[in-house]
């Protein structure tokens, strides 16, 4: 009797088990999404929701989570890979603005990069902070990577790009239209520069070419990040 | 799915290689990413490889971020010791940066296509 016992009890503490607390509370999270339209309701968010006290109440250390779903968290750097695909999709509705799309997206990362830290720092920020908050306009596996290399955590990094995503997407496009932006490709640009996949949301529900800009500056913000943040680092 | 797998997966260790020689300047994924989308650009690599692994990995993406996101754990006392700091940088910050992307874009545009005419 005690075996079986002590069986379930491995079970509990397996792959499986986590695996499926993972999937479980992240599934929740969509279906919340798609039922309520809460822009706050984000699958991540949900699934942190739920993951976060449920650790903390079982007295499961985060070491062995993290362990256990190895497998989830190996997948982030293909996707960044994979990106890749996505971004060439999109490249037929560049033809003709390839420069000043890398121009508007460069300022625009060197506008956010140096922001974010000048203020941070301004408020008395640690590096660790610091660190965490430069890439929060890019998407989470990259702005993960980022602040990993730099001194940063990864985890804030990713709650930081979901604020960041969130209040872009709210705001966006009402800032676009208060300075009087009217092209499509300027709209989704702004959009998916700022705020990535959460910004790309709302650049789509303004047009397809608003959308697949917005997706395409995901990843080119991505990549002027990544390339800009080892200069500023120093500041950090 | 297989053949898709496995050139994601190669260009993820060319990039974590090149990322290296570079003494992590850039992180290997994201030199992967650049160097599938241009080998898919000089038709090196065939889109129709890649079309349906690379699909399902970036639609479901999000749920790759949760075992790092859930290690937020152990910094709820920081976190909510800076949230001024936070909302503030973060805030002030995406607002800059989506006038500065829209405004430079819209004036860029203009000018070519003022150029044009």
């Amino acid at each position: 009797m005690t075996n079986i016992v002590e069986n379930i009890g491995m079970l509990l503490s397996g792959e499986v088990f986590f695996l499926l607390l993972t999937l479980g509370s992240f599934l929740l999270g969509v279906l919340l999404y798609k039922r309520t339209k809460i822009p706050l309701l984000q699958p991540l968010l949900v699934s942190m929701i739920i993951i976060i006290p449920f650790l903390k109440i079982t007295g499961i250390e985060y070491q062995v989570f993290y362990e256990k779903t190895r497998l989830l968290s190996f997948m982030l750097g293909p996707s960044v890979v994979a990106l890749g695909y996505v971004l060439y999709e999109q490249i037929e509705h560049i033809r003709g603005n390839v420069i000043s799309i890398l121009t508007s997206v460069f300022v625009g990362s060197l506008v956010g990069i140096l922001s974010v830290v000048l203020i941070a720092k301004l408020f008395g920020a640690d590096r660790l902070l610091t660190a965490s908050l430069a890439p929060k306009s890019v998407t989470t596996p990259i702005a993960m990577n980022l602040a990993e290399n730099t001194g940063g955590v990864p985890s804030l990094a990713a709650v930081f790009v979901v604020i960041c995503g969130l209040f872009g997407g709210l705001v966006g496009p009402l800032i676009l239209r208060r300075i009087g932006v009217k092209s499509s490709i300027a709209k989704g640009l702004a959009l998916g520069s700022a705020s990535h996949a959460l910004g790309t949301v709302k650049a789509m529900e303004m047009g397809a070419l608003e959308g697949a800009i917005s997706g395409l500056a995901i990843g080119i913000m991505g990549v002027m990040t990544a390339l800009l943040i080892p200069f500023v680092e120093r500041f950090f | 799915m297989i053949k898709g797998t496995f050139f994601i997966l190669l260009f993820y260790l060319l990039g974590e290689i090149i990322s290296l020689l570079l003494n992590g300047f850039i992180p290997g994924s994201v030199i992967g990413m650049v160097l599938l989308f241009l080998s898919l650009l000089l038709k090196i690599v065939r889109s129709e490889w890649l079309k349906k692994t690379a699909t399902v990995i970036t639609r479901n993406m999000a749920i790759f971020f949760v075992p790092a996101a859930v290690g937020l754990v152990a910094y709820i006392e920081l976190l909510s010791n800076s949230l001024v700091t936070i909302f503030s940088a973060i805030i002030i910050s995406t607002i800059l940066t989506i006038i500065v992307v829209g405004l430079v874009q819209q004036a860029l545009e203009n000018k070519i296509g003022a150029r044009k005419k």
